[in-house]
């Protein structure tokens, strides 16, 4: 049973149809890539899937049950986690609070029993220097880690990760996708859209391409990269 | 191999000085002056309705001009049920809490449908209908107002107090009146922080800071913006019975003054520092200071409380605890998490641990 499936999911906004009759599925433990051009509704897919925005039309099933019409908060306790492409730390609480928060709602645990897995995360995502730091003075690559951490802390099946190797330096990025590969590597189910494609492909199992609110591309990440289509559009290259 | 502490050196110190002082105040009738408790009656009613406030706005978000409501829905609720039902009034405090919080669910499920301005425009205007709403109300003196009939003002304990303390009727309402205050401000005190020491503290300071975010780590900003408005609803409702019980006599223009009740209260609360629990205390105290300097300047003294709220606002945002706390980094009421390694890994050993 795949733990999320989409079907027939459409979203406008006025006259713009920016998620346009989507269907796949992310059978469990699989990483999934979304790639696609500015603009293609890759976010906002994102945000259908978590709640943020409610779907027109189509079902949103998580982990065999209809989420459709189901709040982020619910959604996030039914075990969703994700990160933002434009990081949204809670800046006037500490880097560790961040986490606390997010463990002791996101799991609906107390708050003494989630201290020693928020110290864990921390750790891992190598943010535990910076754990009684105000999460607002931290630096960019430090934010996207903590979205991640963050993410992390509310123990989700499935992670959903936007953009967050986007304006990274080389060195800083290939240290974020050892930290990604370790928690794939572990059974959770990751989707990520991401511009940084050598990073992508470096993890994901199958990549998925959008285009105008549309699917026009599933599969090994070799085939859908060396397919003409996906050429022309995403790559701008003219053929 | 962790541990998380709250506490610093500077809150303990607190702690003490708190209790020092607390006994200091219980024990007060016994050597201050009748108009001395009085003052400390208007000072802690004060800092009860400006604690709510700040719990609302500085942690909830909710910029409410709209709390007078609430003061008066209390000191009504207290008139009537001494002047109708002849209930004792000390009893009849609870009751105007609760009258309160009931008369906040309808008014939160209209003003949560604002945001911002409107939402504090939207909780003033509920407040001016329940005034004239109550203005209407002839057996409780309509617009002029009323008297708490001499039998509801023999409350449980004046008679006690005025025979061991030797003092007349009047003075030991007024003592009765004050430890009442006293009572409701240290339980608003404490209950607020360790409110705030809770995960709904942490998801509250989270809502405020990123509503979006909040929602996606799995928490229920609604369910905290109800909270958050009907424990304030809850604590003004008592605040504004006991104010009443102790003034003895009351009218809708004075019970549901947006000046005395909201104006201050927000003034307190914004050069004290909003967001903090020290904030109102600090606040209060200049509050009163000014109010006793320039008493005898008439409405030249509301100029100067608003100039200098506005300068407050301008240059120190965080108010006058903001500044001390920023310079110094002291916590009176620490709520910070603070992650520490255990003793035993402070040092990077190369070799055995001694532990």
């Amino acid at each position: 049973m795949p733990i999320l499936s989409l079907q027939n999911v459409s979203k406008s906004f006025g006259a713009l149809k920016v998620t346009d009759d989507v269907s796949f599925d992310v059978p469990q433990g699989q990483a999934l890539g979304i790639i696609g051009p500015n603009g293609a509704g890759k976010s906002t897919l994102f945000n259908l899937i978590t709640g943020n925005i409610a779907a027109d039309r189509g079902t949103v099933i998580f982990d065999g049950q209809d989420v459709t019409r189901v709040s982020p908060m619910q959604r996030c306790l039914a075990g969703v986690g994700r990160s933002f492409q434009i990081p949204q730390p809670f800046s006037n609480l500490t880097v560790f609070e961040n986490l606390v928060v997010a463990a002791a709602h996101g799991q609906a645990r107390r708050e003494k029993d989630v201290a020693d897995m928020c110290a864990t995360i921390l750790e891992r995502t190598e943010l535990i220097d910076r754990a009684n730091d105000p999460a607002g003075g931290l630096s960019l690559l430090q934010r996207k880690r903590l979205e991640l951490a963050r993410a992390m802390a509310t123990r989700p099946k499935l992670l959903l990760l936007d953009e967050i190797a986007g304006g990274l330096t080389e060195g800083e990025c290939q240290a974020l996708i050892r930290t990604i590969r370790a928690i794939h590597a572990e059974g959770t189910t990751i989707i990520w859209i991401e511009h940084v494609l050598h990073a992508l492909n470096s993890v994901v199992e199958r990549l998925l391409v959008l285009d105008f609110g549309r699917v026009i591309g599933l599969g090994e990440p070799a085939a859908i990269m060396a397919s003409r289509e996906v050429r022309e559009i995403y790559l701008g290259i003219d053929i | 191999m962790y541990i998380v502490e709250t506490r610093t050196k500077a809150s303990r110190i607190a702690g003490i000085a708190a209790l020092v002082l607390l006994v200091a105040l219980i024990a007060a009738p016994l050597f201050a002056s009748r108009s001395m408790i009085q003052d400390l009656f208007f000072i802690l009613t004060m800092l009860t309705l400006a604690q709510f406030w700040n719990l609302l706005a500085g942690y909830g978000g909710l910029v409410s001009v709209g709390q007078h409501a609430f003061v008066g829905i209390g000191a009504y609720t207290l008139f009537g049920a001494g002047i109708l039902w002849g209930m004792d009034p000390i009893a009849a405090l609870l009751i105007c809490g609760v009258v309160a919080a009931i008369i906040a669910v309808p008014t939160a499920f209209f003003a949560f449908r604002l945001a911002g301005a409107y939402f504090a425009i939207g909780t003033w205007v509920v407040a001016e209908v329940v005034r004239l709403l109550v203005a209407q109300w002839q057996t409780l003196g309509g617009g002029s107002g009323t008297s708490l009939p001499p039998q509801a003002r023999d409350f449980i304990g004046v008679e006690t107090i005025a025979t061991l303390l030797d003092v007349r009727t009047a003075a030991a309402r007024d003592i009765v009146t004050y430890w009442l205050a006293l009572a409701l401000a240290v339980a608003t005190i404490g209950g607020i922080y360790w409110l705030l020491r809770t995960k709904r503290g942490l998801a509250l300071a989270a809502v405020r800071d990123n509503i979006e975010a909040a929602k996606s780590v799995g928490v229920d900003a609604v369910r905290m913006k109800w909270l958050v408005f009907l424990v304030s609803a809850f604590g003004t409702g008592i605040a504004g019975g006991l104010i009443y019980l102790q003034k003895g006599r009351v009218s809708p223009d004075a019970a549901f003054s947006v000046t005395d009740w909201t104006a201050f209260v927000i003034f307190i609360v914004v050069i004290g520092g909003i967001g903090t629990v020290e904030g109102p205390i600090i606040g209060v105290i200049v509050f009163f200071l000014l109010q006793s300097l320039l008493a005898d300047y008439g409405s030249a003294y509301l100029i100067v409380l608003g100039a200098l709220g506005i300068v407050i606002m301008l240059f120190a945002p965080r108010g006058i605890w903001g500044l001390i706390s920023a310079r110094t980094g002291i916590q009176l009421f620490p709520i910070r998490r603070r992650l520490r390694r255990a003793a035993t890994s402070t040092k990077p050993t190369t070799g055995e641990r001694h532990g």
